[in-house]
């Protein structure tokens, strides 16, 4: 009896919070309903049914098969670097004696991380253009001005290499705090077998690694449909749309500026089903390969 | 583990050679940024300025601050930072520990726990999110900018986790003097859970003070843009500009575009200072949170 008096507290302080994500999380949800719908603002998530109509419309658009296929790339991409970059940086600062150098270059390569892409994407415009200070470093060598923003073929791979940049201070401090961790006796015990640097990293510091390595790789899965809306939306423009228009660019040109709200719930329904499988297939497998539960 | 050998040395060089050119390219964008925004616009076009500035000015930063569309959108924004986070700083605690709890201290912990764990795995997409916010009449107030992040999931694991970490006599001992759950948790708890309060507070003030996207969306009248979606704006109006003006002899365009680009550079330069000032308690606060996030239960 006295337990639950005391009880009714712990539920009231759960109440707001789950208030407010029953309406911003799971009404959201249930509205994914209206992809099977032909939407009207007046009848709201009750509009009239037509099936799998909306599903029909987008997959005969050449524009969104070809955003599905970009956004795979840029993202598989981004996956790959985002996760070597940093591996290689959290070693080449492992070897560092001064811990004073390492935390300098640790302050460094971390700030652009909490940089929003609105900032980042005005620097880039900046730095990457025709008279930008990185092509006038090229035109040392005679390399004649890059388009980098504005040619359909280089447009990815800016998007790869800036969101690599960006982003790569985090991983670092990641495997870095792992590197941190594995016992200094392996390492001397390695020294009086005469082993190298480069034995002692390929021996032992990789495979101690390869636990996280695994399961950053296995987390990322789950994102790769996710190609960076903030960052593409920011720096594209209509040239670049063949080979830099991923589908969440897609879905906010279809849906809200041109207001077709069913059309761009399918396509966010889609995106949503095969991410939902990515994710639990990786939870399987962070399971099974690196013994990590998240649950 | 040092080796006085002369490959080893070559090495530690060529190995601080190379983080140095790395580190230095996280950097350098934003000084030439900073040496832009100082100097005259005429050699900025005339791509002189590199990373000091030319002919020192403050004219880029007046042109910002003139006519007050940067100040009212910095003030929406600094209204949002306060209130968002706070919205999320009393949920977060409010719902984290009746979590840290376990499911028989609080009966359908393990349920309340899914409820929320699942927002993190799906989620309604941007359209059906976007029908609710505008059906609730939220658009163009500055709560559609606050309410639909208002539990910040991940975060408030990372605080419920810290919560486990605190040793349960010093509730046990408040609870036999009698204290009710809400005064062990604002009496007992919080004083502890500083640390932990502002790990997950830094957060949330990035997430929002970078947050661009749901500016622009929910916000009909430009006047109501926070300062990431007003910089956003002009982002694009100085693409178009750039655009429309390529080829084109009229000097005046020409001029214009000139103090454009000064103007933009003390602009985003403005924008960025916040996160800069927080940097350092970022820095020192993100490991910790790292560290504890991983520790699930």
């Amino acid at each position: 009896m006295k337990k639950l008096k005391r009880q009714w507290q712990y539920h009231l302080m759960l109440l707001p919070g789950v208030i407010l994500i029953f309406i911003f999380a799971y009404i959201p949800l249930y509205g994914v309903i209206i992809a099977f719908e032909d939407y009207n603002p007046a009848l709201g998530f009750s509009s009239p049914w037509v099936g799998l109509k909306n599903f029909e419309y987008i997959f005969s658009q050449p524009a969104f098969l070809r955003t599905i296929w970009n956004t795979f790339f840029i993202a598989v991409a981004k996956l790959i670097g985002g996760i070597v970059v940093p591996v290689i940086f959290a070693l080449l600062l492992n070897e560092l004696v001064s811990n004073r150098l390492k935390r300098i270059f640790q302050t460094l390569i971390y700030i652009p991380n909490f940089l929003s892409w609105v900032i980042m994407a005005g620097v880039l415009i900046d730095i990457l253009s025709n008279t930008g200070v990185i092509n006038q470093f090229l035109g040392i060598f005679g390399v004649g001005p890059v388009n980098f923003l504005g040619n359909a073929s280089i447009f990815p791979w800016t998007m790869i290499v800036t969101d690599i940049w960006k982003g790569f201070g985090f991983g670092t401090v990641v495997y870095l705090a792992a590197l941190t961790s594995i016992d200094p006796g392996l390492y001397e015990s390695a020294i009086l077998d005469g082993a190298t640097r480069w034995q002692q990293i390929r021996y032992i510091t990789l495979p101690l690694l390869m636990p996280t390595i695994i399961l950053m790789l296995v987390l990322a899965l789950g994102n790769v449909l996710n190609a960076g809306f903030d960052q593409i939306y920011n720096l594209y423009s209509p040239i670049v749309y063949q080979t830099g228009d991923i589908i969440d660019t897609y879905v906010y040109r279809l849906g809200i500026e041109q207001a077709q709200y069913s059309v761009g719930a399918a396509i966010g329904l889609f995106k949503s089903a095969v991410s939902a499988v990515l994710v639990l297939t990786s939870y399987i497998l962070a399971d099974k390969c690196a013994g990590y539960k998240i649950f | 583990m040092q080796y006085k050998t002369k490959g080893n040395k070559i090495f530690n060089v060529v190995n601080i050679f190379i983080l140095t050119i790395v580190s230095l390219t996280c950097i350098l964008p934003f000084i030439n940024l900073l040496a832009i925004s100082f100097s005259d616009s005429a050699a900025v076009s005339a791509g002189a300025v590199g990373f000091v500035p030319v002919d020192f000015t403050l004219s880029a930063y007046e042109y910002a601050l003139k006519g007050g569309k940067f100040l009212r959108a910095l003030l929406i924004s600094f209204e949002r930072v306060f209130l968002g986070v706070g919205i999320n700083l009393i949920l977060m605690i409010l719902t984290a520990y009746p979590l840290s709890k376990t499911r028989k201290q609080v009966t359908g912990r393990s349920v309340y726990m899914v409820y929320f764990v699942i927002t993190m795995l799906v989620s309604g997409g941007m359209i059906p999110t976007y029908l609710v916010v505008t059906g609730l009449g939220l658009k163009d107030t500055i709560w559609a900018l606050v309410l639909p992040g208002a539990v910040p999931v991940y975060n408030m694991i990372i605080l419920m986790n810290f919560m486990r970490g605190i040793p349960e006599e010093i509730e046990e001992a408040a609870a036999i003097d009698g204290a009710s759950p809400f005064q062990i948790l604002v009496k007992v708890l919080l004083p502890v859970l500083k640390p932990a309060l502002a790990t997950v507070g830094l957060f949330c003030i990035v997430t929002h003070w970078n947050d661009w996207f749901s500016g622009m969306i929910y916000m009909n009248n430009p006047n109501n843009y926070p300062l990431q979606t007003y910089l956003q704006t002009l982002l694009q109006s100085f693409e178009q500009l750039l655009r429309s003006s390529q080829g084109a002899q009229d000097i005046q365009a020409l001029l214009v575009q000139m103090d454009a680009r000064t103007g933009r550079a003390a602009q985003l330069f403005l924008g960025a200072i916040p996160v800069m000032i927080i940097y350092p308690f970022l820095q020192k606060y993100f490991t910790k949170g790292l560290v504890l996030g991983s520790v699930k239960g």
